[in-house]
């Protein structure tokens, strides 16, 4: 067993440890459906993964590549519509259950993502799919994951459009705004894991990679982020890997080339 | 309407007939499931343009329209086409080059939007979008707002809960109804009346189909309506929401059908190739959509082998090991 591994295996597998047994996991497509098949292959056979599209607890014995593929509708519990879908988000009895796996062109220090636009939103250097389902998780369930290239561009002081609510501006301005608690909660990059802090909503660096410093973290983050309590990741064990390589994407459809 | 009244046309007549320069229209499906590919390659091929486009989710169909040039105006959640182009790219170039107009929505929005239609309401309550762009950036000028009839004065309304805090919220986003001209869906089964059977997710076409005005519905089968009868909760949408009904095997190519077919992963790639640059759309319109007369004689251009490669297995529904890089 090759125990190096890439900057995707550890970021699937950092996410798929935020899953716990009995959670709906709210999947996208790529990396954050791996991480949510990873998880229910290691550490939690009895969490759920669910689609926006209506496909509740779907077999997956091929990767889907969106959330509209076939692949998702074959031996669901149910096929039902997109209203049923967020629905069972916005509802609280099932919504609470529920974890999200987003991504975005850009974070803020407060966890709000971007998903619409870089530049001017009338005129956009690029424009990006929109929200989708993004804004409507973000909005309705406690816990997200956002899975995140850490680049300077992309951990910004400004973002330049709020297509889903995280902390807003912090500091209690998400429920001052009308919104439940939650959002995104935790941010898997390839640098490290980061987490916000419950007063002032504030991301702080919680875990760096073996091979990271917190600096090399902050280097590439435009915003302050406390550091003083960061701790070394426990690096992916044999188990996560072989079942991550050999069960959920043998192909590396996903995983890309190995290391 | 008669209860026996057989809606059955070419699709070239139901095209013409219903979808009308500077229309309002949706499509059904999902990104790269289930869109109406022959109705959307009819309608460009018939030159209709202005249309008005509301989408959740859209894909395939949504790319094919605004590269024609068929779209003015749009409102949306999620412009995307799975691996091939995970943000379409005509839709992407058309809003950089300030070509068409936009709004931006949540999916949720835009299906409590097409299900407010459907329930003759004007407008629905959601908790999402509080404290975000998609409430307080609008992209529709307001001078069109307020003189176009058809489109509402406000894109979405934050407002208190009448209720005081009951169900734990203060405010809600209401968004409006929509009720478009014409909504187009193509469905695995559909009698001539016009009653339906979708197998597999429904998205949120039944939300979109009785929101509408007119609506087509293109069939991979035409079933007799004793099939449909026999089994009725097995139908999503019965007859009287149906103008039209046209039977289009393969109607949803290149995107995928459920039980009948998948997804052609070689031919998206080859649209998403075309579509970077606009002479290359250009070229691969002429070729693909301009170049062949009707529906039938473009599956006869992509072949047999390319159609039987997508097959779907009768047990999960999808093509089995299909080639998907």
């Amino acid at each position: 067993m090759d125990m190096s591994y890439t900057p995707k295996e550890i970021m699937t597998i950092m996410a798929a440890r935020e899953i716990k047994n009995g959670d709906i996991v709210f999947s996208g497509t790529g990396i954050s459906m791996l991480a949510a098949m990873a998880a229910k292959k290691i550490n939690a056979p009895d969490s759920v993964i669910f689609f926006e599209t209506g496909a509740m607890d779907s077999l997956l014995e091929e990767i889907p590549f969106a959330v509209a593929d076939p692949r998702i509708m074959y031996w669901a519990a149910a096929n039902s519509s997109l209203t049923d879908a967020f629905a069972t988000m916005q509802n609280r009895i099932t919504g609470d259950r529920v974890i999200a796996i987003l991504g975005a062109a850009q974070i803020d220090m407060y966890g709000n993502l971007n998903t619409t636009c870089i530049g001017d939103y009338f005129s956009p250097d690029i424009r990006f799919s929109g929200s989708g389902g993004g804004c409507d998780v973000a909005s309705f369930v406690p816990r997200c994951i956002a899975f995140m290239q850490h680049e300077k561009r992309k951990f910004v002081n400004q973002l330049d459009y709020l297509t889903s609510p995280g902390q807003l501006s912090g500091n209690g301005s998400r429920e001052a705004a009308g919104l439940r608690s939650g959002g995104v909660s935790v941010v898997v990059t390839n640098l490290g894991v980061m987490r916000f802090d419950p007063d002032t909503g504030k991301m702080y660096l919680d875990q760096y990679y073996p091979g990271t410093t917190p600096g090399m973290i902050l280097e590439n983050t435009q915003f302050h982020m406390d550091v003083s309590q960061a701790v070394q990741a426990l690096p992916p064990t044999e188990k996560e890997l072989r079942i991550l390589r050999e069960n959920c994407d043998p192909q590396r459809l996903i995983l890309g080339p190995a290391g | 309407m008669d209860n026996d009244t057989d809606k059955t046309m070419p699709l070239q007549e139901a095209v013409s007939r219903y979808v009308k320069k500077g229309a309002h229209i949706s499509i059904g499906g999902f990104t790269l499931n289930r869109n109406p590919m022959a109705a959307v390659y009819e309608i460009i091929r018939q030159k209709i343009t202005d249309l008005h486009l509301y989408a959740h989710s859209n894909g395939t169909g949504l790319d094919e329209l605004i590269g024609a040039g068929c779209i003015s105006k749009l409102e949306i959640a999620y412009g995307g086409n799975g691996k091939a182009a995970p943000t379409c790219i005509r839709f992407a170039k058309a809003i950089q080059n300030n070509d068409i107009l936009f709004e931006d929505y949540s999916n949720y929005m835009m299906s409590l939007r097409f299900m407010a239609g459907a329930m003759g309401v004007p407008f629905l309550p959601t908790l999402s979008g509080l404290g975000s762009d998609i409430v307080s950036t609008w992209g529709f000028p307001e001078s069109l707002r307020r003189s176009d009839p058809k489109i509402v004065d406000r894109k979405l309304a934050v407002v208190d809960n009448p209720f005081g805090n009951w169900g734990g919220a203060k405010k809600v986003v209401a968004v409006p109804a929509i009720t478009p001209d014409v909504t187009i869906i193509h469905v695995q089964k559909a009698d001539a009346m016009g009653t339906c059977s979708i197998k597999g997710l429904a998205f949120a076409d039944v939300e979109q189909v009785k929101a509408s005005r007119h609506v087509i519905v293109t069939c991979e089968n035409l079933v007799e309506k004793a099939e449909l009868r026999k089994n009725p909760d097995m139908n999503q949408i019965p007859f009287i929401h149906v103008t039209a009904v046209c039977h289009v095997p393969f109607g949803g190519y290149p995107t995928a059908v459920y039980g009948h077919y998948d997804y052609d992963s070689q031919y998206l790639k080859k649209f998403a190739a075309a579509a970077k640059d606009k002479d290359a759309f250009k070229a691969y319109q002429d070729a693909w959509v301009y170049g062949v007369n009707s529906h039938e004689q473009f599956l006869q251009q992509v072949g047999k082998e390319s159609l039987a490669a997508i097959a779907a297995d009768p047990e999960t529904g999808y093509s089995v090991n299909m080639k998907r890089d």
